[in-house]
C-alpha cells in the first residue's frame, strides 16, 4: 500500500510518466478520497486509491456504547441518506434478539428509507453534473432534496442525522399532514428530475462524456463485490428489497431498472429511473399505512436496557449506494462485542484502477462521481 | 482639435467602456447563473447586488499575493499580463460605432482604421494563450502544467477553423479593414435578406462561433482551469490581483469576441430594411450607431452566461477530435464554397 506506485509500473516508460496526487483536498473527491494516478500526458496508467482520511473509529465505538447509543453513530456513515444507515442496524439487533416489528412501524421506515434514498440519488446524480462541468441541474435537485430533508426535519427535528427509529419500531408517527406535504412534493420531485434529463440524457457532450467510460461487465462486477445501482447498471438485476425482502418490501410493486454496459451513463440512468420507482413505493407504503388502525403499535415490547442474547447476527438492506449490513456480536451484556459494518462502496471502490485505468484525467472524476463512492461509510 | 488628441480621448473612453461591460457582466455571470438554477445570487452590495464586482475588485487588491517556493518569478508574473493585454489590445481595430461629426470634424467611431484589421485581430488574440501556457508552467503545479497543456492541445484545435472561417467573410467582402466590412453589410441582397454575414456566411458564422467559445476558455471548453478535474487548471496557485487579471480578463476576451462577431456577423450598426442614419443629426447617429451596436453585444454576451449554465464540459480528447474532424474540414468546405461562388457571380 505504502510503495510508490510509480514504481509498480513499466520501469522502461518511467521517465515519461508523471505522478498526480488528486486528493484527499481536492474539489471533485468527495470529502477526503485519494487516489495515487500515475499519468501518461493525460492517460491514467494506474490509479491507487488510498483510504482512511476519514476514520473515526466507528465500528470501535460500537463496542463502547450501548446499543441505542450507537444508533446516532450510524448516522454519520453515509451522511447523505443517514436513514438506511439506522434502519439496518436496527434490524440486526433486532433479528439477534427476535423482535417481530410492528408492520405500522416497518411501512414508516419504508417511507422514509425511500424519501431518503430519493435524497442520496439526487445528490450523486447532481453531483456528477458539476463534475462534468454542467451545474445547473445540481440546484435543480438539491433544492428538492432540501424539499426531503424539511419533512425530515419536521418527522424529529433532524436534516441531515436523523437518527431515525429504535430498535423494535419506531419513536414517532408520522405527523398527520404528511399526506399534504408528499401530495406537495411528488410533482416537483417528477418535475426537477425530468428538468435533469432533459439537460443532460440526450445532451451529446454528456453522452459523449459518459457512454462507454469506465465500462464494467457484470463478472468483474460480481467478482469485486460491487452491489447496488452500480452492479445493477452492468445488467446484473440484483436488489435485496426483491432478493431477499424485509420491511414489507415484498408486497410493493415496483421495477428494478438495469443498465447494459455499467458505463458511466448506465449508473446515472440507473439512479434516476429508481427514484421514480421510489416514488412509486412510498405512494403504496403510505397506501397501507392508512389503512392501519390509528392505535395500531409504533414498536415491539423491547427491555429498557438492551441486552440481546450471547450470539451473533449479519443483517442487510438495500441502501441507496448498495448492500449495507451489520455485522453484530453479542456476549450478553449491554454493549455489543463487535459490530462490523459492511459499506456498499467499500466493495466498489476496490475496483477502482481496473475501472479508471487507460482513461483519462476527466473519466476518473466522472467515474469516483458516478460510483458514489461516501468517505464517511467506506473508511467508517 | 489635432488628430492625436482624438485618438488619445478614443483610446480613453473605449478602454474605461470595455473595462465597464466586463465589470457589469461578472455581475450579469452571477445574477444570470442564479436565476437558472432557482436562487439569488449576489445582491447584498448595493442595488441588485450591482456593487457586487467592486467588492471583489477591493477583496482582490487587498489579498496577498503568495508566490509559490519554486516557482518560475518571471513567468508567473508575466503569465497574467500575457493573458489581460491581448483582450484589451484586440480592441484597437475594432469598430464601436459608425462616425460622429464634431465640431464639423468627422470622427470614425473606432481606435484605428487599419487595412490589417482582421490580422491583427487574429494574431493578438492568440497570444492570450501564452498567458495561460506560461502561468501554468511558472506555477510549479501539476494541475497548473495539465491545465497549460489543455490550452495548448485546445489552440491548435479551435484557431485553424477561426481563421478559415474568417478568412471566408474576407472573401465575401473583399477587405481586412473591419470598418469596410461593417459598412459592406447596409442593404439587402436577393431582395430581403439583410445584407449580414450570418446570411452571407451562415456556416462559417457557425463555425466561427463553436471556435471562439474556445478562444474565450468558456464551457463547453473550459478544460483549461476545469475547476472539477485539475482544481483551477491554470490559475491555481495565483491569488491576490494576479488571479483577478486572469478572471477579469476572460470577460473582456467575451466582450471582444462579441463585439467581433457581431461586427463581422450581424451587421455591426445596420438594422435591417431602415437606414436610420437618414433621419438623424450627425451627432445622435453616432451615439444611436454606438448604442445599437452594443445592443447586439449585450445579446451575444447574453449567450456566453446562457450556454455556459446549460451545458456539460468537453473532455480534453474531444476537443481536439471535433477541431479535427469536424470544424477543419467544414471550415475548408466553407471556404471553397464561398470562393466557388464568388467565382460563378464574378
Amino acid at each position: 500500500m505504502n510503495q510508490d506506485p510509480v514504481s509498480q509500473v513499466d520501469q522502461e516508460r518511467l521517465g515519461e510518466l508523471v505522478t498526480i496526487n488528486i486528493g484527499p483536498s481536492h474539489p471533485a473527491m468527495h470529502g477526503t478520497l485519494r487516489v495515487i494516478t500515475v499519468t501518461d500526458g493525460e492517460t491514467i496508467v494506474k490509479a491507487e486509491p488510498e483510504i482512511g482520511y476519514l476514520h473515526r473509529g466507528v465500528e470501535k465505538l460500537g463496542e463502547n456504547l450501548t446499543y441505542h447509543q450507537f444508533i446516532p453513530i450510524t448516522d454519520r456513515l453515509n451522511y447523505c441518506s443517514a436513514i438506511p444507515n439506522n434502519v439496518s442496524y436496527e434490524m440486526a439487533v433486532e433479528k439477534l434478539m427476535g423482535i417481530e416489528v410492528p408492520e405500522k412501524a416497518q411501512l414508516i421506515r419504508v417511507i422514509m428509507m425511500e424519501l431518503a434514498r430519493i435524497a442520496d440519488h439526487e445528490v450523486c446524480v447532481g453531483i456528477l453534473g458539476v463534475d462534468l462541468g454542467a451545474f445547473t441541474p445540481f440546484f435543480y435537485l438539491i433544492i428538492q432534496r432540501e424539499e426531503i430533508y424539511e419533512i425530515f426535519e419536521w418527522y424529529n427535528g433532524a436534516r441531515l442525522t436523523n437518527t431515525f427509529g429504535r430498535i423494535g419500531g419506531v419513536d414517532a408517527d408520522l405527523p398527520d399532514d404528511f399526506e399534504e406535504r408528499w401530495r406537495e412534493l411528488k410533482p416537483n420531485l417528477r418535475k426537477a428530475n425530468e428538468e435533469t434529463e432533459k439537460l443532460l440524457t440526450h445532451n451529446r457532450i454528456w453522452m459523449d462524456r459518459t457512454i462507454g467510460v469506465s465500462a464494467f461487465s457484470p463478472e468483474d462486477a460480481l467478482n469485486w463485490g460491487f452491489t447496488g445501482p452500480c452492479l445493477r447498471a452492468c445488467g446484473v438485476k440484483r436488489d435485496l428489497r426483491k432478493d431477499e425482502p424485509y420491511c414489507m418490501y415484498d408486497q410493493f410493486d415496483f421495477n428494478i431498472p438495469v443498465g447494459e454496459h455499467g458505463d458511466v451513463f448506465d449508473r446515472y440512468k440507473v439512479r434516476m429511473i429508481e427514484m421514480e420507482e421510489s416514488i412509486k413505493i412510498i405512494d403504496q407504503a403510505y397506501k397501507l399505512y392508512k389503512e392501519m388502525p390509528a392505535d395500531a403499535p409504533l414498536k415491539a415490547r423491547v427491555p429498557k436496557v438492551i441486552k440481546p442474547p450471547a450470539g451473533e447476527v449479519y443483517s442487510a438492506l438495500e441502501s441507496p449506494n448498495g448492500e449495507l449490513g451489520f455485522f453484530v456480536r453479542s456476549d450478553g451484556s449491554d454493549k455489543a462485542y463487535r459490530i462490523r459494518i459492511r459499506p456498499p462502496c467499500y466493495m466498489i471502490y476496490q475496483a477502482f484502477n481496473d475501472l479508471v485505468k487507460g482513461g483519462m484525467v476527466a473519466d476518473l472524476i466522472a467515474c469516483i462521481s458516478s460510483l458514489n463512492v461516501v468517505a464517511g461509510e467506506l473508511d467508517r | 482639435m489635432e488628430g492625436w488628441v482624438i485618438a488619445i480621448i478614443k483610446v480613453v473612453f473605449i478602454w474605461v467602456w470595455v473595462l465597464l461591460i466586463a465589470t457589469v457582466m461578472t455581475w450579469v455571470e452571477r445574477r444570470g447563473a442564479a436565476m437558472m438554477q432557482d436562487r439569488l445570487g449576489p445582491n447584498r452590495a448595493g442595488p441588485f447586488g450591482l456593487f457586487q464586482p467592486l467588492a471583489d475588485g477591493i477583496k482582490l487588491f487587498t489579498k496577498e499575493e503568495v508566490l509559490p517556493k519554486k516557482a518560475h518569478k518571471v513567468l508567473w508574473n508575466l503569465g497574467p499580463l500575457l493573458f489581460a493585454l491581448p483582450a484589451f489590445s484586440a480592441y484597437a481595430v475594432v469598430p464601436f460605432g459608425d462616425k460622429i461629426i464634431l465640431g464639423g470634424k468627422e470622427i470614425i467611431l473606432q481606435v484605428s482604421d487599419v487595412n490589417i484589421g482582421f490580422l491583427y485581430v487574429l494574431a493578438i488574440g492568440s497570444l492570450a494563450v501564452y498567458g495561460i501556457v506560461l502561468g501554468g508552467w511558472g506555477s510549479n503545479n501539476k494541475f497548473s502544467i495539465l491545465g497549460g497543456l489543455r490550452s495548448t492541445a485546445q489552440l491548435i484545435s479551435y484557431e485553424v477553423p477561426l481563421g478559415l472561417a474568417l478568412l471566408a467573410v474576407v472573401f465575401v467582402y473583399g477587405s481586412f479593414s473591419l470598418r469596410d466590412i461593417a459598412l459592406a453589410q447596409q442593404g439587402t441582397f436577393l431582395g430581403f435578406l439583410p445584407n449580414w454575414g450570418v446570411f452571407k456566411q451562415p456556416l462559417g458564422f457557425i463555425l466561427y462561433m463553436v471556435a471562439i467559445y474556445a478562444e474565450a476558455n468558456r464551457v463547453p471548453f473550459d478544460l483549461p482551469e476545469a475547476e472539477s478535474e485539475i482544481v483551477a487548471g491554470y490559475h491555481t496557485e495565483y491569488g491576490s490581483m494576479e488571479l483577478g487579471l486572469y478572471l477579469f480578463g476572460e470577460y473582456v476576451n467575451l466582450v471582444t469576441l462579441s463585439t467581433l462577431v457581431v461586427v463581422l456577423y450581424f451587421g455591426a450598426w445596420h438594422i435591417p430594411y431602415i437606414d436610420i442614419s437618414k433621419f438623424l443629426g450627425p451627432v445622435s447617429w453616432g451615439i444611436v450607431s454606438f448604442l445599437i451596436l452594443y445592443l447586439k453585444v449585450a445579446f451575444f454576451l447574453w449567450l456566453f452566461v446562457w450556454v455556459r449554465w446549460t451545458i456539460p464540459r468537453f473532455r480534453y480528447d474531444q476537443v481536439m477530435g471535433l477541431g479535427w474532424k469536424a470544424l477543419i474540414p467544414l471550415a475548408l468546405f466553407n471556404l471553397f464554397i464561398t470562393a466557388l461562388f464568388i467565382q460563378l457571380s464574378a
